[in-house]
C-alpha cells in the first residue's frame, strides 16, 4: 500500500491552486438547490463546508454540522456521469445545399482538462463501467476526449447515508483504484496518497508532513465504520441467474403499483447509459442538427419497434431496468451494474428501494450468491 | 403491421405554392399565439416558408381562409366556436391544436366539473346574455385533429419543430418524455425529494423545459399527463407527503383537468392507508428535525405556492 | 473528399451521404432504394457482410435501421427495402432518383456463411424478413458449390404482400434448389401453398444433421418455426434468426437493443437459437 501523507486543512487551497496552474478546470461539490451538486469550483470557500446530507427513501436533505470538514456527506444526485456522458450532446449537423446535396459536420468541444474533487468509490466504479461501455472498441469520440482530460482526486467516504450500500457491492467506502490522489478527510486535514504519476507530482507540491499514528488509525476507524454503518445490501454479487429465472415474479406486479416510471433512478445512476437521438431541423429547410439526450428505459420510446412498444406498461419497464442493472450486465461488463451508491433509492420521488426489490424478487438466490466473486 | 400514420404534408414540395398557414383562436387568453409570436428571427423564416392566411395576432386576418396546416388555440366554449371548429376542420389539411385550452380545454375546463350554467346565473342579473356551451372542450372533442401540442402556453421550439417536420415531408414527433427526465437532463435538482414539494413531474409530459422545477417549484401539469402517466401513484405519494385527499386532487386541477387520466384520477381516486407500501418507511417524522428547518437557507426558495 | 469521408468510418456519425440510383416500388406499402455512397473512397472501401444493417438518415427527420437487401458482391449499390411504417420510412418512401440521404453502416453480426460451408442452407422468411436474406442467398448461390441443397420458403399474410416474385421464379428454376411460398390469405391468382409458411417445412425434405436455417420475420413466425425446425431434428445452435429493435447507434451504446445479455445491434442482430430462444417471443424483451 501506498504510503499516506498529511495535507492540514489550512493548505487545501494549494491543492486547488496547483491545478489551476496546471490548467485544469476544478469541479468540486457544492450546495446548490438543497443538494450536494458537483460544478465549477472558484476555491475552498465553496465547498459544503460544515455541511452534511441526510438521506432516506425518496428523501434528501441537507444539514448543518458543527464540524468545518468539507466531505461529510456521503453524495449528491450526480457526479462524474453528466461530465463524461453529456446529457445533451450535439452528433453531427447538416446543411443542404440548393442542388439537394449533403454536408454533414461534427464539431467535437474543444479538450478542456478537468479536475475533479471528491468523486467517491461508488463513482468511480462506475466510471470504470461506463469507460467499459462508451470507450470500448468503436469509442464514442465526445466521451473519450472527456475522459482523456479529466484528472481526479477521490475523497473517502466517512458518513455514508442511510441509503448507501457499496460495501454490500465491495465498492468502498474506502478507495482501491481509479484515482490520480486520494484524501482521506479528519478534523485537522486530511491523508493524500498518489495513484498516479500525474498525482505525485501534485503532491511534491504540496506542503505534506508525515501523518501520526493516531491520524493514520483514526482515518481507518472513521472507514470501518463507515463501512459498519451501512445496513441496506443486495442479497449477492451476481443475481442474473435468479432474476432471469423469476421473471414472472409477483413482486414485479407489486413494484408497478409504487413505481411512477419516471426514469428518476436511471438519470441519477452513476452506470446507466441509454440516450435517444433527436432532430433540430431549422426553420428555414436548410439543415438540421441530430442530437443525443440521456434515455431511460422508462421511456415509451426506448422500446418503440414498428409502430408498438414492446414494453408498454410500468410492470415491463422496471422488470427491464432491474434485470439489465443487476443481471444483464455481467454478460455485458463481467459485473453487475450496481455500485451501492443509493442514489436511485434516495431520488426515487416514491421511494422503491432497489435492494428491497432485489432481495423480495431474488429471496431464493442468496445462499448460491454469497459464494460470487 | 400497423397502419401507416397519416400522410402529412407530402406534396408540399409539389404544391408550387408556399403552402398555407393558418393560426385560429376559440376561447384562450392568446397566450399560445404570441409564442409563436415571440418566436423572433423563427417567426421571420416561418413567413418566408410559409404563406400566413390568417394569424389575428400577427394583424392577417382572413378567418375562412383555406390552409394546408391550421394551429388552433382555445376551447371549444361557445355555439359559435362548435359551429366553426367544423368550418376550421373542413378547410384545413392538418389540423394542430395548440395549448392547454385547445388540448384539454384549459383553465376554463373546470366548469366541466360544476353546474355551468348554475355558476353563470349566479353571478351574472342577466345569464340569458351570457353565451357558453355547458362546457370547454378540447378540439379533439368536436373534430378529428392530426396532432397535438399541448401546453400553457404551448412551447414555441416544439411548435417550430413541428412546422419544420411537417415542411421535410414528415409527421411531427410527438413528444413524450416525462418532465423528470428533462429536469435531470438539465442538471436540476428534484423538488420532490428534497423539499417534499408535490411535483407532477413524474407523470406530466415535457415541453416547457422542466421549467417550474428549474426555479425550485413544483411543476402543476400544465403540458399534460404523459405516456403510461402513473398518476393515483403520485397521488398517493403526495397523501403520504401530507396534503389530505382535497389538497390532492386540487393539484391535477389546473390547466389540464379535462385530461382523462385526471379526470379519472378525480373521480376514483381515494387515498390508501400508508402501511405496506416502501414510501412508508421513510422515517419523516424524525428527520424533520430542526436542523431541517434551519437548513431552509440552503436549500430552493421555499414552499409551493402555485395556486 | 467530403467532411464526412476525413472523418474516417461513420460509426458514430456523422453519416455519409448517399444518392438514390433507382427506386422500385415492391408492393403497395414497401419499396426498395437501391443507393450510393457519393463519396468516391468511401464507396471504394464499403464493405458488408449478408446480415448486416445500415443506418439511415433523412436530415430534418430522423434514422431508422434498414437491412442491406443486396448482393455483398456488389457493395457499391445498396439496396434497402422500407416498410411505409414510420415517421421516417415513410418519408424514405417518398424518394426518388436523384435524391440524397444519410447513410452509416454496416452494423452488426450477419448470418454464419462461413460456418454454413458445405451444409444445405434453409431459408425461412416471412413478409419483409426476406430482406436480410437475400444478400446470404445471393452470397452462397455465388460460391453454389460450397453450399448443399438450398431450400427458400417465403410467407406472406396476404397474396398482394408477395414480392420479388421474379427472384423466387428464377431460384426455383436453379438446380438442388427448392423455393415453396405460402399466403395466409390468397387471392384467385394464388397457386402456391395457402396457410403458414412454417407448414412448409413439413413438404421439404431436410437433412437436419447438414443443415444451416435462417429465419428471419415477425417474432411470432420466427419462434414458430425455429421450434418447429428443431421438432424436426435441426440443433439449435444451426438455427439462426435476424432480430429487431429500436437501433438508433448502431454500436451498441444508446442501449434501445438491450436483450438480456446482448445489444442486438452489436452482437446480432443475427443470433443461433441456442443462445437467444430464452428471450424470444417473452412478453416485454
Amino acid at each position: 500500500m501506498i504510503a499516506s501523507r498529511f495535507l492540514p486543512r489550512q493548505h487545501l487551497q494549494t491543492l486547488f491552486d496547483q491545478l489551476d496552474a496546471l490548467g485544469y478546470r476544478c469541479i468540486g461539490p457544492q450546495v446548490r438547490d438543497g443538494a450536494i451538486v458537483y460544478d465549477r469550483l472558484g476555491d475552498l470557500t465553496a465547498l459544503p463546508i460544515g455541511i452534511g446530507a441526510h438521506q432516506t427513501p425518496g428523501r434528501y436533505r441537507l444539514e448543518h454540522q458543527d464540524h468545518q470538514r468539507c466531505f461529510a456527506w456521503a453524495n449528491g444526485p450526480q457526479a462524474l456521469k453528466p461530465l463524461l456522458f453529456a446529457p445533451h450532446e450535439t452528433l453531427w449537423r447538416t446543411e443542404r445545399d440548393d442542388a439537394g446535396r449533403l454536408a454533414f459536420t461534427r464539431e467535437l468541444q474543444p479538450a478542456q482538462r478537468q479536475a475533479v474533487i471528491g468523486v467517491r468509490a461508488c463513482d468511480l466504479a462506475a466510471l470504470a463501467l461506463q469507460d467499459a461501455h462508451f470507450a470500448d472498441a468503436r469509442a464514442d469520440p465526445s466521451y473519450s476526449r472527456r475522459r482523456h482530460d479529466l484528472l481526479l482526486v477521490g475523497v473517502e467516504c466517512g458518513q455514508p447515508a442511510d441509503t448507501c450500500f457499496c460495501a454490500s457491492t465491495g465498492e468502498g467506502p474506502a478507495i482501491s483504484t481509479g484515482t490520480d490522489l486520494t484524501l482521506t478527510e479528519l478534523d485537522a486535514g486530511f491523508l493524500v496518497r498518489a495513484g498516479t504519476e500525474v498525482g505525485s507530482a501534485l503532491c511534491d507540491a504540496l506542503p505534506l508532513r508525515a501523518p501520526s499514528d493516531g491520524e493514520l488509525a483514526q482515518a481507518e476507524a472513521e472507514i470501518e465504520q463507515a463501512r459498519l454503518s451501512q445496513h441496506r445490501s443486495l442479497p449477492g454479487r451476481n443475481l442474473r441467474e435468479s432474476l432471469f429465472a423469476n421473471l414472472d415474479h409477483p413482486r414485479w406486479d407489486e413494484v408497478a403499483t409504487r413505481c411512477l416510471a419516471c426514469g428518476n433512478c436511471v438519470a441519477v445512476c452513476p452506470t446507466c447509459f441509454c440516450s435517444t437521438e433527436r432532430e433540430q431541423p431549422s426553420i428555414d429547410g436548410s439543415g438540421s442538427t441530430r442530437v443525443r439526450l440521456w434515455d431511460s428505459c422508462f421511456s415509451a420510446e426506448h422500446s418503440y419497434v414498428h409502430g408498438r412498444l414492446l414494453r408498454p406498461d410500468t410492470r415491463t419497464r422496471y422488470r427491464q431496468w432491474l434485470t439489465h442493472k443487476l443481471g444483464g450486465w455481467h454478460d455485458q461488463y463481467g459485473r453487475s451494474g450496481c455500485v451501492g451508491c443509493g442514489r436511485c433509492i434516495a431520488w426515487c420521488p416514491v421511494g422503491i428501494d432497489l435492494t428491497a426489490e432485489a432481495n423480495a424478487i431474488c429471496s431464493d438466490a442468496s445462499e448460491s450468491a454469497q459464494e460470487a466473486p | 403491421m400497423t397502419s401507416p400514420p397519416k400522410s402529412p404534408l407530402q406534396p408540399v414540395d409539389s404544391l408550387d405554392r408556399r403552402p398555407r398557414l393558418a393560426v385560429h383562436k376559440l376561447s384562450s387568453c392568446d397566450g399560445c399565439q404570441l409564442a409563436l409570436l415571440n418566436a423572433g428571427a423563427s417567426l421571420l423564416r416561418l413567413a418566408e416558408r410559409f404563406d400566413i392566411v390568417h394569424f389575428a395576432e400577427a394583424g392577417i386576418i382572413d378567418v375562412d381562409a383555406e390552409a394546408d396546416i391550421a394551429l388552433v388555440e382555445g376551447s371549444v366554449s361557445t355555439a359559435e366556436e362548435a359551429e366553426r371548429i367544423q368550418t376550421i376542420r373542413a378547410r384545413s389539411r392538418w389540423l394542430m391544436p395548440i395549448g392547454a385550452c385547445a388540448t384539454a380545454g384549459g383553465p376554463q375546463a373546470l366548469k366541466n366539473l360544476a353546474n355551468a350554467e348554475a355558476w353563470i346565473a349566479s353571478s351574472y342579473p342577466e345569464p340569458q346574455h351570457i353565451d357558453a356551451r355547458p362546457t370547454a372542450d378540447a378540439v379533439a372533442a368536436h373534430v378529428h385533429v392530426e396532432l397535438e401540442l399541448p401546453g400553457c402556453p404551448v412551447s414555441t421550439p416544439q411548435v417550430l419543430a413541428a412546422l419544420a417536420s411537417l415542411l421535410a415531408g414528415a409527421t411531427p414527433l410527438a413528444e413524450q418524455d416525462k418532465i423528470c427526465l428533462d429536469c435531470k437532463r438539465r442538471g436540476q435538482v428534484c423538488v420532490l425529494v428534497t423539499q417534499d414539494a408535490p411535483c407532477l413531474g413524474p407523470i406530466t409530459v415535457t415541453g416547457c423545459g422542466a421549467l417550474c422545477p428549474s426555479l425550485g417549484r413544483a411543476c402543476y401539469g400544465c403540458y399534460g399527463p404523459a405516456e403510461n402517466p402513473e398518476v393515483a401513484t403520485l397521488a398517493q405519494r403526495f397523501a403520504e407527503l401530507g396534503l389530505d385527499a382535497e389538497a390532492v386532487k386540487r393539484r391535477f386541477l389546473f390547466q389540464q383537468s379535462g385530461a382523462a387520466p385526471f379526470q379519472q384520477l378525480l373521480r376514483e381516486w381515494h387515498p390508501k392507508p400508508r402501511a405496506g407500501s416502501a414510501t412508508a418507511s421513510v422515517d419523516q417524522g424524525s428527520s424533520m428535525t430542526s436542523e431541517d428547518r434551519d437548513h431552509s437557507m440552503i436549500s430552493a426558495s421555499g414552499e409551493d405556492e402555485d395556486d | 473528399m467530403s467532411t464526412a469521408a476525413a472523418m474516417g468510418p461513420p460509426w458514430m456519425g456523422p453519416p455519409w451521404e448517399a444518392e438514390v440510383l433507382a427506386r422500385d416500388q415492391e408492393t403497395r406499402g414497401l419499396c426498395t432504394l437501391h443507393l450510393r455512397l457519393t463519396d468516391a473512397n468511401a464507396r471504394a472501401a464499403y464493405r458488408f457482410l449478408p446480415g448486416q444493417f445500415n443506418m439511415l438518415y433523412v436530415p430534418a427527420v430522423g434514422g431508422v435501421p434498414i437491412s442491406i437487401a443486396s448482393d455483398p458482391a456488389q457493395p457499391q449499390r445498396l439496396a434497402h427495402t422500407i416498410s411505409a411504417v414510420g415517421r421516417v420510412t415513410r418519408v424514405l418512401a417518398t424518394l426518388g432518383t436523384g435524391d440524397r440521404i444519410g447513410l452509416r453502416g454496416p452494423y452488426g453480426r450477419g448470418w454464419p456463411l462461413e460456418k454454413a460451408e458445405g451444409q444445405d442452407l434453409v431459408v425461412v422468411t416471412g413478409g419483409l424478413g426476406c430482406a436480410p436474406v437475400v444478400a446470404a442467398i445471393d452470397y452462397a448461390l455465388a460460391r453454389r458449390t460450397d453450399f448443399g441443397q438450398l431450400v427458400i420458403l417465403q410467407g406472406v399474410k396476404h397474396a398482394a404482400d408477395m414480392f420479388w416474385r421474379a427472384r423466387y421464379d428464377a431460384w426455383a428454376e436453379l438446380p438442388n434448389t427448392e423455393v415453396r411460398l405460402a399466403a395466409d390469405q390468397p387471392d384467385h391468382h394464388w397457386q402456391d401453398h395457402v396457410g403458414l409458411v412454417t407448414d412448409l417445412l413439413d413438404e421439404v425434405p431436410l437433412r437436419p444433421q447438414a443443415s444451416i436455417a435462417l429465419i428471419c420475420g415477425p417474432e411470432p413466425m420466427m419462434l414458430a418455426a425455429a421450434k418447429r425446425l428443431v421438432a424436426l431434428g435441426i440443433s439449435d445452435d444451426r438455427i439462426w434468426l435476424s432480430l429487431e429493435r429500436g437501433f438508433q447507434c448502431g454500436v451498441g451504446h444508446c442501449g434501445h437493443c438491450q436483450l438480456g445479455p446482448y445489444f442486438l445491434c452489436r452482437d446480432g442482430p443475427v443470433f443461433p437459437w441456442s443462445e437467444i430462444s430464452w428471450l424470444v417471443g417473452r412478453k416485454g424483451f
